[in-house]
């Protein structure tokens, strides 16, 4: 489980974070929404470690990531597995051979199990054919699943995926989606996920951190969602037409 | 206030902004050598880094350096013989001189010069490239330090190579300029005379000595400018150029030191 304490963030004279506080629970996917400059990325770059805060506490299962000594926070990261909005695989080396290379770094495996894991990971996001392949040689969706296979590859405890469905089409959307979720209920991870795609939202939501102007502004899953009488958070969520005409064929069957 | 004295206020404020700024970068750029400098994570893949870096920028470069050297070895024989060779000179000065030049200054400091071109803008797009589509940021993630993983091999490894090309080097201005004699510029008994005349080995340690700092300028101030591009793609041809033309200027000020403390 990961918590968030009363987190700020500020970048010379703007202060970003606002005192956020929000618990992820174990074995679900854990969604943070807001519109854009909400400050969405700005709590997962702090929470991952890429930013410090100004204050507050991150506690991963307890331990105070802020306070942690670099060697125990250098333990935490191996830890950690992350899937960036651009894949961010290595170019000069194949599918495999960013996917083993958590393994190579980290494991005291031999050569052989090494592969074999890697070639589990790859088998696992349907990609064990296009191992021998460069990330510039495969799809968008193709390069997210191959990221997905290297953030799991030292079966980590905490996922985070930074915007996994951008630049995707809706149904290799969906295909992420469902991999990152079952993933997660598969090997009990810790699954973060910043996003404001709806689809997802509604799709694979099981606790919902809203984020607006810097602070929580709701907190809830996606069936929750429906019935919630945020304004902001239906300013947001309800902006398309679609989910308008979901949200009120909903409420007529309540009715 | 009057227009010249507007002026002059803002020219020393705009001189005052440039120092800091490269103040700024030079602590920067000894922040990333001292997180650069660290005992690698795991030896067998720094090694494979290592191995990776030194054929990629050092013996991906042995085609432009001699291609160069042979033409600059030709040139210098020629322009040595045509231009200042005399009656009242000895014959062989057009072959002494030329290996001289060689030695001392072309195959060290000016085949650097140009190989911070070519390998500097190489390293500062690569790791700039790698820093904008967060690549490096996925390593820190990892728990990697990624400086000592990427910069540290590239330095390793240019200082290591580098000395070669210098060898390299020498050895095609001599064949550079021995191509003359079937120019009949110059006879061979004559160029191979000043070639051995009053050799001087210091000389060719030198010039590897000079090399090899400037290896290192060309290594880290690229990889530097590279690792802190800030932005998108338009940012990393910047880096790339400020790579360049920032090593350059080091090693030509370097050159002047190390000239004078190895003479």
């Amino acid at each position: 489980m990961i918590q968030v304490k009363d987190l700020h963030k500020q970048f010379e004279d703007k202060e970003v974070l606002k005192g956020i506080t929000a618990d992820f629970n174990d074995g679900i996917c854990n969604l943070i929404i807001g519109q854009s400059g909400a400050g969405k990325t700005v709590l997962m770059s702090c929470i991952v470690g890429l930013f410090r805060p100004t204050s507050g506490q991150i506690l991963f299962d307890g331990r105070d990531m802020v306070q942690m000594h670099i060697k125990e926070w250098k333990m935490l990261r191996r830890e950690v597995g992350m899937l960036f909005q651009g894949s961010a695989l290595f170019d000069s080396m194949t599918v495999h051979e960013n996917v083993r290379f958590p393994l190579d770094m980290f494991s005291t495996m031999s050569e052989k199990e090494r592969n074999e894991r890697a070639q589990f990971c790859l088998e696992r996001v349907n990609l064990g054919e296009a191992g021998k392949k460069y990330p510039g040689e495969i799809s968008g969706g193709m390069q997210k699943r191959a990221a997905i296979a290297r953030a799991i590859s030292l079966n980590p405890k905490y996922l985070f995926c930074d915007e996994p469905n951008s630049g995707l089409d809706p149904k290799t959307s969906l295909v992420i989606d469902e991999l990152i979720h079952s993933i997660t209920h598969e090997f009990n991870m810790t699954t973060i996920i910043n996003t404001h795609d709806m689809n997802s939202v509604m799709g694979i939501g099981e606790n919902i951190v809203f984020i607006s102007e810097g602070r929580k502004a709701w907190q809830g899953s996606k069936d929750e969602i429906m019935t919630s009488t945020n304004e902001r958070l239906n300013s947001f969520i309800f902006a398309s037409d679609l989910f308008k005409k979901i949200k009120e064929e909903e409420m007529r069957g309540n009715s | 206030m009057v227009a010249s004295e507007i002026s002059h206020s803002n020219h020393k404020n705009s001189k005052k902004v440039i120092l800091q700024k490269t103040i700024a970068q030079f602590g920067e750029y000894l922040q990333l050598m001292g997180k650069t400098f660290q005992r690698p994570e795991r030896m067998r893949m720094f090694m494979r880094q290592y191995t990776k870096e030194m054929n990629a920028l050092g013996v991906g470069s042995i085609g432009i350096v001699l291609l160069i050297s042979f033409f600059i070895g030709a040139v210098i024989c020629i322009q040595m013989k045509v231009n200042v060779a005399s009656p009242w000179m000895p014959r062989f000065v057009t072959g002494y001189t030329t290996r001289e030049i060689m030695l001392l200054e072309f195959s060290s400091s000016i085949m650097c010069l140009i190989l911070s071109g070519k390998v500097g803008s190489n390293i500062a797009s690569e790791l700039g490239t790698m820093r904008v589509t967060q690549q490096i940021d996925a390593l820190e993630i990892m728990g990697v330090n990624s400086a000592s993983f990427l910069v540290l091999p590239k330095i390793l490894g240019l200082i290591t190579i580098i000395p070669c090309l210098v060898i390299f080097s020498y050895a095609m201005g001599m064949i550079g300029a021995y191509a003359t004699t079937f120019m009949d510029i110059i006879t061979v008994d004559d160029l191979v005379y000043g070639f051995l005349h009053d050799f001087n080995q210091w000389y060719v340690w030198m010039g590897i000595i000079k090399s090899v700092f400037f290896a290192f300028i060309i290594a880290s101030v690229s990889s530097y400018f590279g690792y802190s591009v800030k932005g998108g793609s338009l940012n990393v041809g910047k880096a790339s150029t400020n790579a360049v033309v920032s090593s350059s200027v080091l090693i030509l000020f370097a050159d002047v030191f190390l000239t004078k403390i190895l003479s």
